[in-house]
């Protein structure tokens, strides 16, 4: 219950913030919304002697409009994500996927930047940002860089993010209007993490398939992007043979780890099954030509 | 390990303490302020005993320091009875439900039921039932807890409260 | 008398008593957070302990190096069995009559068993001196297994018992074994299924599970070198044994032990016995002359504190073909973990578990218990289980189900053919048990009527049928469970507790202005006693309920009892309530018959009063006599108005319910949605309906919780894997049904106001309503039993084996 000692600090700005962790190294980690840290830190399975808060750096807040790509800052909550008009009108699947995230609690405080960053397998967003092809604005002190989603995840745990490295905010070129959407996700009770889950982006031309994107939550030490899936759906009617087909090819990635969810082979399916009823939903969704 | 300055209003009241850093609120409000309202019932996160009310969010207070509540304006259940002193609708409608047995989740359970009527002032059963999913209960069994929330957004909206049929 | 004057019934319903669903006296400081839990205690100069303990599930302890935490500034002691051996204090007894380590002594026998108690001024110094304790241990081969335990070369948990043929309940077969316990006639069952028409055998087995208060165990302990004398706070459900064990193994006397329990925050049978964290805190306090306190985290409290059920019940049904049923055998093995720590009466290390014959006429019936030592947390008896009666009625209603289907016969209509009837009430079961009221057939015919079960019948057989076209991919079931539970322990004849029979006691003191207090041996965790007590007294006495404080769970003023679990304090303390009150009606009938110079029996009671027959404008009022009773008595009769009663009940009390639930699965994910859930409970007479409701509605809940998820889980080295709210299932309002309650009435003949006692009864029945329902849906398809915990992933593998997935 209680963690070990540690030293706090709370920069002001992003290159402070940076410095101090390049200083710090291995012995200082960033706090953003803290719900995946301080329970860690609680049950000392993690015992920096460092914290650095990045709370008050306003420069970390805020959705905007950024040309055809929306930037969001990292230290954006579920709740403002929920929130924002913006999302809601140009990339709903955020929306949708933030109200299936613990409880509303931690959701006031839980940060989408520390929802992707920290490479929890079990983390909601990162398999969306691969779903919509997002990207991370990183800073550390040799400067800035921008990591791709698809290219971030490498293991448990284990990101592209270096030691001293802060992401600051992620970008997302914003989907198509008109789009389908889901996030379909199967969990033992609300604010579990996932059984398994599949987020879905869709657009439709002349009742065929013209873009798929699809991602998948918990299945394995990383999100995973279902490419193949995706390949297989492309120019399809969406027909249960072609879904067949997908949801086999999206099996075949996923190797989830057993445990009270149920059996590897149980997740497996069940990736399979929130990616048909996720596809199913996001038919449904679609607007304007090529809905039919 | 050196203790840090913080500056604070809790219940209203303008705080000052030297804290560690490691201290969480929860035992900051329990043991320093003697604010022994909220609860502790878990080390994960889950139970939501421990909810305040911090700069108009629902927080679990276990899950953050009391260093980054510097500055911050927090409410615990000691602070949510009326000005003048007579209990608030929430406090209230969980009497008149029977919302409550043995007492321990009710401070966090009415601590975040009260920012629920806040977000949404005639929430239905399902949106109750989803805006206190982070408070576990295991006397109750939810059903009368709903019930006391509807009883208080009826009251501070001032419509008749309908109880739903059995 | 005119039209102003209050009628009988206005008096009546002023006074808030019995059968009305008065608001609760404890909510007034709950809902303002003004409770007085345990860890809301601060003494000066309190110290706080806390535990290190074991990774292991069975291991050898080499060495305890206390050293560097000893050295870290702010630690004030670290206690070992070493330490606790000067005041023989390393192991303690249990009440189940086995003894268990409070630290390790030379052996872990499961994980997170404690090892060392560190001492310090502040809980951080506490938290970090732990992780500097340093323990060499050798790891030894574990069972965790119950079914493996009594094998020739399962590993020894017990080597303390060794060479101990003879234990507290009878010979030891095994050197894992504890107890065989049987009970009812083992010939007449044999006979009975030597001749059966039909017959099912299926293994029953209830996972053991945790009742996970939403407080977790706590303590602190006081000890004053100068008096001599221990004060205890602590989450305790019975207090007084508390304090009486805490003498025999501290050697304190009693009267120099000051235990009190204040508002508990739920208890469920896990706050019950004696933990090592007490017995530390305890020890530590005396060592450092300065209060220490105790509070324990989540996962100590799921993974070492008493634990509930792990039995694996092999059970049989003898019947005739037209559906009677004729015999019933159970064999059980009762994984009891490393110590028998289960808060047992002293004569049933099963606990109750004979009520298996349940609701139905079973002519011959016999089963036998096995308990037996794991590398498990210790324990057994807990969570709502009215003393195994949740193991009991779980086996028997779903043994029912499954001989119904063998026989081809509706569930409901199976069990009604063979439901005790109302003439044969008292009726003694085949296991001596005397029943003491029931109206089954009454009560099951409302709760189907109620949900429209024959309906509900037509519309599963319809869905059945499209599922088959592939239409659906959605199971519908219906679960009926009809339950009969044993509580109100009990009799002195049949029930001790380390020697103390379990009675229970109220002693009621009005007031010379017609208020008062009555203080009970009992312990409310949440029931609601200090508004429920005083409807009793309201009705009994005339006097309002508000005018009567209720006061329990400190042993300097209490009367003794047992404490509140088993659903015994409205059994045995509401009749003690009753009683006291009847002691003191009959003194205040002869204050009154004084004044209003007649005699005794020329009075009637009216509500509030004693008027006298044919002339009521002549009466004395309940406050009018209290007020008498300090100046005002008979000659030779002493003053005051007070009285004591100690219950020694003549008998259990049979709470019985009807329940029915119907549940949708998805069959591709393994997902159960509950579409109804109807329970029908009689109690008895019903105190407070309010009360009652919140029973059911939260003891529905935790059966729901069992059904459907949780269970304590340990893999096969040991480690336990569900020890944490990430994986242990507790429903939040979104997975929670909505509950229907309803009710008959059917009193006690032998309990002075007729009341059953509820609080458990929820459990006993929605456990196996829920199994039921579930394995409900899938029995047309052919399956006979599947186990709980109905969680997504079996329920999908038990589709996936009736080949629903292709």
């Amino acid at each position: 219950m209680i963690p070990a000692a540690f030293t706090y600090h709370r920069p002001k700005s992003i290159q402070e913030a940076v410095a101090l962790l390049a200083k710090l190294g291995d012995n200082g980690r960033a706090l953003a919304g803290g719900h995946s840290l301080i329970p860690m830190m609680k049950l000392r399975l993690a015992a920096p002697g460092n914290l650095v808060d990045l709370a008050g750096i306003g420069e970390l807040k805020g959705v905007r409009a950024d040309g055809n790509d929306i930037v969001i800052g990292a230290m954006t909550t579920q709740h403002e994500l929920i929130e924002s008009n913006l999302l809601a009108d140009k990339i709903p699947l955020l929306r949708e996927t933030s109200l299936q995230i613990a409880d509303p609690q931690v959701r006031y405080l839980g940060t989408l930047g520390g929802n992707v960053a920290n490479g929890d397998p079990g983390n909601d967003m990162p398999a969306v940002m691969m779903c919509l092809g997002a990207s991370y604005n990183v800073t550390g002190k040799n400067g800035e860089r921008r990591i791709a989603a698809r290219d971030f995840y490498q293991g448990a745990y284990l990101t592209a993010l270096e030691t001293g490295e802060v992401l600051t905010g992620v970008r997302i070129p914003t989907p198509a209007a008109g789009h389908g959407w889901a996030y379909e996700k199967l969990k033992r009770k609300v604010g579990d993490y996932a059984t398994a889950a599949a987020a879905v982006i869709l657009t439709m031309k002349g009742g065929k398939v013209e873009s798929c994107s699809i991602g998948l939550t918990n299945v394995a030490d990383t999100p995973l992007w279902a490419q193949e899936a995706e390949r297989i759906l492309t120019g399809s009617t969406l027909d249960a043979a072609t879904i067949k087909r997908a949801v086999a090819a999206a099996e075949a990635i996923t190797s989830p780890a057993s445990d009270a969810r149920g059996p590897g082979q149980y997740r497996t399916k069940m990736a399979g099954v929130m990616l048909t009823r996720a596809l199913d939903r996001a038919k449904s969704r679609v607007r304007g030509q090529g809905s039919e | 390990m050196a203790k840090s300055q913080i500056e604070l209003k809790v219940n209203g009241k303008n705080v000052e303490a030297l804290v560690e850093p490691r201290t969480l609120l929860i035992h900051f409000l329990r043991d320093q302020l003697n604010l022994t309202g909220p609860h502790i019932g878990c080390e994960t996160s889950h139970c939501g005993a421990c909810t305040v009310d911090l700069d108009g969010k629902s927080v679990k207070s276990c899950t953050i320091f009391a260093v980054q509540a510097n500055g911050a304006d927090i409410r615990t259940i000691e602070g949510i009875a009326n000005a003048d002193g007579t209990l608030h609708a929430i406090q209230e409608g969980f009497r008149e439900m029977h919302g409550l047995q043995c007492g321990f989740c009710t401070p966090g359970m009415i601590t975040r039921a009260y920012r629920l009527l806040q977000e949404n002032k005639n929430p239905s059963e399902e949106e109750i039932r989803f805006g206190i999913s982070g408070n576990l209960c295991r006397c109750t069994g939810y059903q009368n807890i709903v019930r006391a929330i509807q009883f208080a957004a009826a009251k501070l909206n001032g419509a008749p409260f309908q109880e739903a049929a059995e | 008398m005119n039209d102003m004057t209050p009628t009988s019934a206005e008096r009546a319903a002023k006074l808030e008593g019995m059968g009305c669903k008065r608001k609760r006296v404890e909510d007034i400081r709950f809902v303002q957070g003004k409770g007085n839990y345990v860890d809301d205690i601060k003494l000066s100069g309190m110290l706080y302990g806390d535990l290190v303990r074991s990774p292991h599930g069975h291991a050898g302890v080499k060495n305890i190096d206390t050293t560097k935490a000893a050295a870290l500034p702010g630690v004030v002691a670290v206690i070992t069995a070493e330490t606790l051996k000067t005041v023989n204090l390393a192991w303690m007894p249990t009440l189940a009559g086995d003894t268990q380590m409070v630290l390790a002594d030379g052996k872990v026998l499961f994980q997170n068993q404690e090892v060392a108690f560190v001492v310090a001024e502040s809980r951080e110094a506490a938290a970090d001196a732990v992780e500097l304790v340093e323990v060499e241990y050798e790891p030894l081969p574990v069972n965790v297994d119950p079914l493996k335990a009594m094998t020739d070369g399962a590993p020894m948990i017990r080597e303390d018992l060794k060479d101990k043929t003879d234990a507290a309940h009878g010979k030891r077969k095994h050197y894992n074994h504890i107890f065989s316990w049987q009970a009812g006639d083992k010939a007449a069952a044999d006979a009975a299924f030597a001749k059966a028409e039909v017959t099912i055998k299926e293994m029953i087995i209830y996972p053991r599970v945790h009742p996970c208060p939403l407080e977790t165990c706590q303590c602190v302990a006081s000890f004053d070198k100068i008096k001599g004398e221990l004060t205890l706070w602590g989450t305790f459900q019975a207090p007084h044994v508390i304090r009486t064990v805490g003498s025999l193994i501290s050697k304190i006397p009693e009267n120099k032990i000051h235990v009190i329990a204040p508002d508990i925050g739920g208890g469920f049978g896990n706050k019950v016995g004696a933990y090592p964290g007490y017995i530390c805190a305890i020890v530590a306090s005396i060592v450092t002359g300065r209060p220490v306190k105790w509070t324990e985290d989540r996962i100590e409290n799921l993974s070492t504190t008493a634990f509930a059920r792990d039995f694996y019940m092999d059970v049989e049904i003898a019947a005739t073909k037209d559906g009677r049923v004729t015999g019933l055998r159970c064999y059980t093995i009762a994984d009891h973990g490393a110590f028998d720590a289960c808060a047992n009466a002293t004569k049933w290390p099963a606990g109750l578990f004979s009520i298996i014959s349940g609701s139905y006429d079973f002519p011959a019936a016999y089963c036998l218990v096995d308990g037996v030592y794991t590398n498990k947390a210790p324990g057994g008896v807990a969570y709502r289980c009215s003393f195994r009666v949740t193991e009991a009625a779980y086996c028997i209603e779903r043994a029912m189900d499954i001989m119904a289907q063998k026989l081809g016969m509706d569930p409901a209509e199976f069990r009604m053919k063979n439901l005790i009837r109302r003439e044969q009430f008292p009726y003694t079961s085949a296991f001596g048990w005397q029943y003491d009221s029931g109206d089954y057939r009454t009560a099951l015919n409302k709760a189907m009527e109620s949900v429209g079960y024959k309906k509900l019948r037509e519309e599963q057989k319809a869905k059945r049928e499209a599922f088959k076209r592939r239409e659906t991919r959605e199971l519908m079931g219906i679960g009926v469970a009809f339950f009969t539970e044993i509580v109100g322990a009990g009799p002195s004849r049949a029930c001790d507790i380390l020697g103390i029979a379990m009675f229970d006691s109220a002693e009621i003191r009005i007031h010379p202005t017609g208020s008062g207090i009555c203080r009970l041996g009992t312990k409310s965790q949440g029931q609601g006693h200090e508004t429920t007590y005083a409807q009793i007294i309201a009705t009994e006495l005339g006097l309002p309920a508000d005018s009567i404080t209720v006061e329990e769970g400190n042993t300097d003023t209490a009367p003794y009892g047992l404490g509140t679990y088993g659903s015994r304090s409205t059994p045995v303390s509401g009749a003690a309530t009753a009683m006291a009150c009847r002691k003191i009606k009959a003194k205040a009938q002869m204050i009154a018959a004084y004044m209003l110079e007649v005699h005794d029996d020329d009075l009637e009671w009216d509500v509030d009063r004693f008027r006298v027959k044919g002339n009521p404008e002549r009466f004395k009022t309940m406050t009018e006599l209290a007020w008498a009773a300090y100046h005002e008595v008979p000659p030779g009769m002493e003053p005051g108005l007070e009285a004591i009663n100690y219950y020694d009940p003549p008998n259990f009390t049979y709470p019985f319910g009807a329940y029915i639930c119907v549940v949708d699965i998805d069959v591709d994910t393994g997902q159960t949605k509950v579409r109804r859930f109807y329970a029908l409970d009689d109690c008895g007479t019903r105190i407070n309906p309010m009360i009652i409701e919140g029973q059911i509605h939260g003891g529905l809940t935790e059966a729901f919780g069992i059904a459907m998820g949780q269970e304590i889980h340990y893999d096969a080295e040991g480690n336990v894997t569900t020890a944490s709210f990430m994986d242990y299932f507790l429903p939040t309002a979104v997975e929670t049904p909505h509950w229907e309650t309803d009710w008959t009435t059917t009193p006690s003949p032998h309990h002075p106001i007729g009341a059953k006692g509820v609080g458990e009864s929820p459990n006993v029945g929605g456990v196996p309503c829920f199994s039921n329902a579930i394995n409900d849906a899938f029995a047309f398809l052919g399956a006979t039993h599947i186990q709980m915990p109905h969680d997504h992933w079996r329920t999908w593998m038990a589709a996936e084996k009736l080949g629903l997935h292709a």
